[in-house]
């Protein structure tokens, strides 16, 4: 999982609203094919939200690791 | 004399000016300090205004003063736009040719919708983020009698509540023309829920069902055809319509794109609590125009002002600056016509719902008056 090197890091953390995983849809928009971007967020719904949605959306969810009252969740832009 | 220029004469511009004028009165008096506020606008608008305006509840009149008659004295307005922020020699350029150096620069230049980033968008959607969107949508609502009505939303955008305060007063506006009936209402949305608010997409389902309006979860704009009236999105599902009303994503203003600042978007880099660009001690960011993870709002703008006007005068003082934002906002929500609620968090005060009552409709009436008040640094 370490090996995977992140493009961008967004800090969403202790932020609601637009809250992380729409800070990811504005950030892959723009981002270049193939990278990585992490997301930072205290909410433990988006372990389970941002998966949900990368697979709809035809991106590649990379990894999820819980950290100390937080979440570091990987994405690969796919498409 | 040391100079504040302000960029931005909207929300956070207009309030930071007014507030630091009132704050080093004396000082502005001694010509020790001079605050500019540098706008392009003559006249100011007061973007809520616009929901009202596309339910022909009031015109656009009700919702612009001249800039000028909102600045309190002290405050130095040049009505020009600028084409370039030179961080490097500390000053701005304009386009009349002119340019102005500073010691300290507070940016606030806002975000702004563009029909441009979803291929048809601009031919086949309506919108209610500007005055000539919401002037638009207002006379086609009225000439429709019946119809499938989809509303869409793309990130980034300001307001995150006004869609649903849009989708709840159009349910009310066509019951009250008494043509609910002949008229089907789809929201869509970008995340699994109807808001990205737990708490308002929990306090809003209800509302929906018992409206008869149906939505669709992770729907993201992809493209529009303008001639079929179908929208589709990269999720890949698809509706046909006869209005199409969409948030468009919005981007930071033009000149932080000229400038090299900001990110892919336009957006600055700001840091989250004391509100610098980052990378810099003289140049502070308010307001929509950051690429802060909260809301794009006016009342973010109100609380980041606190923060920034603190921390110029104390740099001004000579004493520590380092009052720290707490990442607040505040927003009011319309629940229909004649019903609102409100919600508050910040950094470390997750949201919680208050129950929607007639007087925090009348209460939200009045703040569309008591802006005038706020944004002259009064409140
Ligand atoms: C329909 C709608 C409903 C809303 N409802 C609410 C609500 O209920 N509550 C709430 O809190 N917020 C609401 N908002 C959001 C709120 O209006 C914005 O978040 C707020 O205006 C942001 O303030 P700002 O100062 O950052 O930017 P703005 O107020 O947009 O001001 C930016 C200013 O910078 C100027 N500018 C930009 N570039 C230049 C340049 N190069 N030279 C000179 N001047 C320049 C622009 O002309 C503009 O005047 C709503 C917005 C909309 C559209």
């Amino acid at each position: 999982m370490s090996q995977v090197a992140v493009d961008k890091t967004i800090d969403a953390r202790g932020t609601y609203c637009p809250g992380p995983l729409m800070e990811l849809i504005k950030t892959l928009k723009t981002a270049p094919l193939q990278s990585v971007i992490e997301v930072w967020s205290s909410d433990s719904g988006s372990s389970t939200d941002i998966p949900v949605w990368v697979k709809k959306a035809g991106h590649e969810f990379v990894y999820s690791i819980e950290e100390k009252g937080y979440w570091r969740i990987a994405v690969r832009k796919a498409r | 004399m040391r100079r504040i220029a302000i960029l931005g004469g909207g929300v956070g511009g207009t309030m930071v000016a007014n507030r630091l004028a009132r704050e080093l009165r004396e000082e502005i008096a001694r010509s020790e300090v001079e605050v500019v506020l540098v706008g392009e606008e003559a006249n100011h608008t007061y973007q809520p205004g616009f929901l009202y305006i596309a339910f022909n509840q009031a015109p656009l009149e009700r919702f612009v003063r001249p800039q000028a008659s909102l600045l309190v004295s002290g405050v130095r307005f040049l009505n020009v736009r600028a084409k370039k922020i030179d961080t490097a020699s500390n000053s701005l350029q304009f386009e009349n040719g002119d340019s102005l150096t500073y010691d300290f620069l507070v940016i606030a230049t806002g975000s702004h919708p563009s029909m441009d980033t979803v291929t048809g968008l601009k031919e086949g959607a309506h919108s209610f983020y500007t005055a000539e969107q919401s002037i638009a949508l207002r006379n086609a609502l009225a000439s429709m009698e019946s119809g499938r009505i989809v509303i869409g939303v793309d990130v980034p955008h300001k307001c995150p509540v006004a869609v649903l305060e849009f989708t709840l007063m159009l349910d009310e506006y066509l019951r009250k023309r008494g043509k609910r009936e002949q008229f089907e209402i789809i929201y869509t949305y970008p995340i699994g829920r109807l808001h990205s608010l737990v708490p308002v997409a929990n306090w809003v389902e209800p509302e929906f069902e018992r409206r008869g309006i149906q939505s669709e979860f992770f729907f993201n704009v992809d493209n529009v055809d303008p001639d079929k009236k179908i929208i589709e999105s990269l999720e890949g599902s698809s509706y046909s319509y006869d209005l199409l009303v969409m948030v468009p994503a919005h981007r930071g203003a033009k000149v932080i794109m000229d400038s090299g600042i900001g990110d892919e978007s336009g957006f600055v880099p700001t840091d989250r609590y004391s509100l610098r660009m980052k990378g810099s001690d003289n140049v502070f960011v308010i307001g929509d125009a950051t690429d802060l993870p909260i809301s794009k709002a006016g009342s973010t703008a109100h609380y980041e002002a606190d923060t920034i006007v603190a921390n110029l005068v104390d740099e001004l003082h000579g004493l520590p600056a380092d009052h720290q934002y707490d990442g607040k906002v505040y927003c009011f929500i319309e629940g229909g016509l004649d019903k609102a609620t409100y919600i508050a968090f910040s950094y470390t005060e997750p949201p919680k719902p208050t129950a929607p009552s007639e007087l925090l409709h009348w209460f939200k009436l009045m703040y569309n008056e008591i802006y005038w008040l706020s944004v002259r640094g009064l409140l």
